[in-house]
């Protein structure tokens, strides 16, 4: 007797989204990302074939880290020094798009600065993130959105206590948003209610969940992902943005990942373990599902595109 | 699946006798269905009745125990897809394989058996080991070269059941894991499981092929099945995987057992921790790694944790006055919640920061700083019974507490409650906490 296999029938869909903008599209982009469009929980091919596969963003910074783990300094060398070699260093070890963050100490100069810098080291699309205090945020992003009008650039963060500016903003250069909330499937409703109802459409929100590393967290950012799917699967548009989370961020901050010395040797070979560290995470997070993970080694971004193209074969 | 009380109802004598105490069959059905009542309670019911119904009231996904020398395994019994529904019970098994033409099999074992490694408090270790007859005479010595050095439950695996009885012989009064068993061999192979009470993994290239086994073999008696959904990437593991869950929540008895993977077959050790991470997260009851690689195991582990952490009921930290950079009796005297998230966001800055100081970890029923405060778990009332309960004040000279800056509200309150202390309002983010003690607290 043949096994009826269980498939599930949803009546929702992720938004489909493209980040970054060719000549022909009004930006400089030579390649564009597409992400979303699911109508399954992540990977269930034989219920309805996943459209776009997940991509991985490598995160750099517009200055020269101080609190990075050594081992990340190892990796990428002379090129964190600058973030337009950093880019093309990030493009080499195969990043779908880049994420650049913004610093405290950044002028709007600075930032426009290093934007540019990047938009013509490499083809890639961009997410930038602030600092992460309001008003720099406010100052450097609009500052960043108006000098790179029609790039389709992802900026962020947006969060409930700060999105007006940078929505408005966004709208205004034909840049997306990313919204972030923590780790709870209503405030990520409510956040996405307020941005759309600025007038942003909808295929222009990510949605970024907030996730904890492996060991800190990961399984309230795991469940809500999940939660967040599985509603908006069933219909409910205000979590159907696409999800972004950054394991990088989250991991490379462990102890784990950062100290070599003076920790349990059960603990492993310190880079080995860093970055299975980074890679697990990661890899969770795609199940769960996550359309970018944003990570910061370069190994672990082979690892985790090898994840990828297994999950995405049919 | 549990039967509805319209089914069972059918299952019932129907003549509404009243001996139950119910009104009607149906009404006791209903209970039943409800769980508020026995089967006892009616005396009439068939044989053949509770038979149906005992089978329906088995959980989902049956629970296997492997058993070692007096140590065991227990996977199964979970009764959903995603951890929230509910949560996920019983952690995957982690085993490591040994190959019986290996040399030196007991030192490799003894190696593994001192693995141990911490965190948050608790403590982890592997479960097992799999013993693979790649080289069939060696496999009787080897089985008794891996027991002469652990206690753990095993898995014994060979496509041969003359050789798997060899090593089965070795292991009188366990229950291992037989593995290798498919549909050129199944028969020998269930009537080994069935004579020597071990359980037997099966594995096919389709659901078909693993349902028609499955059927075959529990006809010949075994009970404890575990099946290898096999698939030759993550994502055919993954679909299998998913598919045979979905089933045995539907109450699909063949395909109603634990799940086995071997990322050990992943051919690099990339692949395999893709593999073994994958299926922490998504139903493996047993996970089968190559080699003993502790740094894989201490990520696996503690991904095992996180998903099989109760989602009701958050991964806490004990209660107490924990000491870090062995502290001074005049070094400040931190306050926090036994959330563990909460305790290690705030004791990892401390450590790495070298400052020496005491770190009051009150209890607040596992919740972060503000959720607790929010759900009335963290006040001035709990923070003082931790000061007097944990006797803070024999261990300092200074009496002085910094209390995290989200709970600023709290210091007038506190400062009644513990008169003669002198209450500071640290940072809100546990990064600052640092400076905050280098240049706030002299
Ligand atoms: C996850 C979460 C939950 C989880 C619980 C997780 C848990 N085990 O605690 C769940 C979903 C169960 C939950 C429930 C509720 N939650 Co809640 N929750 C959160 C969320 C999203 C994250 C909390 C968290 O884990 N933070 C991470 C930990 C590490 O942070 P932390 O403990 O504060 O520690 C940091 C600092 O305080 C500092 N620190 C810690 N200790 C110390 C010590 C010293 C000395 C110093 C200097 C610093 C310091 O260091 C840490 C890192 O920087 C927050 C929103 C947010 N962003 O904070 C809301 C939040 C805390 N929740 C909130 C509320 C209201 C609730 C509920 C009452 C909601 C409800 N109506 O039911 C319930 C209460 C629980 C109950 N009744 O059982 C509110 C609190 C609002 C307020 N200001 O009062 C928040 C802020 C959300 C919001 N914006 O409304 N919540
Ligand atoms: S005792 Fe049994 S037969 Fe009698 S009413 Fe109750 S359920 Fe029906």
């Amino acid at each position: 007797m043949p096994v009826e296999i269980p498939k599930d029938k949803w009546t929702g869909k992720t938004w489909e989204i493209t980040l970054g903008a060719t000549v022909a599209e009004g930006g400089t982009r030579t390649r564009t990302i597409t992400i979303g469009g699911d109508t399954t929980m992540p990977f269930m091919h034989f219920e309805t074939p996943t459209p776009h596969a997940p991509v991985i963003a490598i995160e750099i910074k517009d200055r020269k880290p101080e609190d990075w783990s050594p081992l990340l300094g190892e990796a990428w060398g002379d090129a964190m020094k600058d973030p337009a070699t950093w880019a093309k260093a990030a493009e080499s070890a195969g990043a779908d798009l880049l994420v650049l963050w913004l610093t405290l100490d950044d002028t709007t100069d600075d930032a426009v600065k290093s934007v540019k810098g990047v938009l013509n080291a490499t083809g890639l699309p961009l997410v930038v993130f602030g600092p992460g205090q309001v008003e720099k945020d406010n100052e450097l992003l609009v500052a960043v959105s108006e000098a790179t009008k029609g790039e389709k650039l992802v900026l962020g963060i947006c969060e409930d206590k700060n999105y007006r500016t940078i929505v408005a903003t966004a709208m205004a250069n034909g840049h997306l948003v990313s919204a972030r909330t923590p780790m709870d499937v209503n405030l990520a409703k409510q956040l996405h209610i307020l941005i759309s109802d600025m007038g942003m459409t909808h295929d222009r929100i990510l949605m970024d969940p907030t996730t904890g590393a492996l060991g800190y967290g990961i399984e309230y950012g795991y469940s809500v992902m999940e939660r967040l799917r599985l509603a908006a699967l069933q219909g409910d548009a205000m979590t159907q943005s696409p999800m972004i989370v950054t394991p990088g961020f989250e991991t490379w901050k462990t102890k784990e990942s950062k100290v070599g010395t003076g920790v349990p040797e059960a603990w492993g070979d310190w880079k080995e373990r860093a970055i299975n560290w980074e890679t697990l995470t990661a890899t969770a997070l795609l199940e769960s599902g996550a359309s970018i993970v944003v990570l910061r080694h370069p190994e672990s971004v082979k690892r985790v595109r090898i994840a990828i193209t297994e999950l995405m074969t049919a | 699946m549990a039967l509805s009380g319209i089914q069972i109802y059918k299952l019932l004598p129907q003549t509404n006798c009243k001996e139950c105490g119910f009104p009607t069959c149906l009404a006791f059905a209903m209970k039943l269905a409800a769980k508020q009542v026995e089967l006892s309670g009616c005396p009439y019911v068939s044989e053949e009745s509770k038979v149906q119904l005992a089978e329906s009231s088995a959980p989902p996904v049956r629970l296997v125990t492997l058993k070692g020398v007096g140590t065991e395994v227990k996977v199964g019994n979970e009764v959903c897809l995603f951890r929230h529904e509910k949560t996920f019970y019983n952690k995957t098994g982690i085993f490591v394989r040994m190959k019986s033409s290996q040399a030196d099999i007991a030192a490799a074992v003894a190696k593994v058996e001192a693995y141990k490694v911490v965190y948050v408090g608790m403590e982890f270790t592997l479960d097992g080991y799999a013993i693979e007859a790649d080289d069939p005479a060696k496999f009787a010595d080897a089985v008794k070269a891996v027991r002469s050095a652990t206690k753990r439950p095993l898995i014994l695996i060979s496509k041969d059941p003359g050789v798997l009885s060899t090593g089965v012989a070795v292991l009188s009064g366990e229950t291992p894991l037989l593995v290798g068993a498919d549909a050129t061999n199944w028969e020998g192979m269930a009537n080994l499981a069935a004579q020597t009470k071990a359980a037997l993994a099966i594995s096919a290239d389709s659901l078909d092929g693993l349902t028609d086994l499955s059927e075959k073999i529990k006809a010949k008696g075994v009970e404890d099945i575990v099946l290898d959904p096999g698939g030759k990437n993550l994502s055919e593991s993954l679909a299998r995987s998913t598919q045979i869950r979905r089933l045995a929540l539907k109450n699909f008895r063949p395909l109603g057992f634990p799940i086995i993977t071997f990322p050990c077959k992943a051919g690099d050790s990339v692949r395999e921790s893709l593999l073994a991470t994958q299926s922490v997260a998504k139903y493996a009851g047993f996970v089968v790694l190559d080699k003993f690689s502790p740094e894989l195991l201490y990520g696996l582990l503690v991904l095992r944790e996180n998903i099989y952490t109760d989602p009701q009921k958050p991964i806490q930290v004990t209660p107490g006055l924990y000491e870090i950079n062995a502290p001074k009796t005049d070094s400040p005297v931190l306050v926090t919640t036994n959330f563990s998230i909460t305790y290690f966001s705030v004791a990892n800055e401390v450590e790495s920061s070298g400052l020496p100081a005491r770190l009051l970890v009150v209890d607040a029923d596992g919740m972060s700083v503000l959720t607790a405060w929010a759900a009335g778990k963290f006040d001035a009332e709990r923070i003082a019974k931790a000061v007097k309960g944990f006797d803070v004040e024999s261990k300092i000279t200074k009496k002085r507490i910094v209390i995290p800056g989200h709970v600023a509200v709290l210091s007038g309150e506190l400062e009644e409650e513990l008169p003669g202390w002198e209450i500071r309002v640290g940072p809100r983010e546990a990064v600052d906490l640092p400076t905050f003690m280098k240049q706030v607290l002299n």
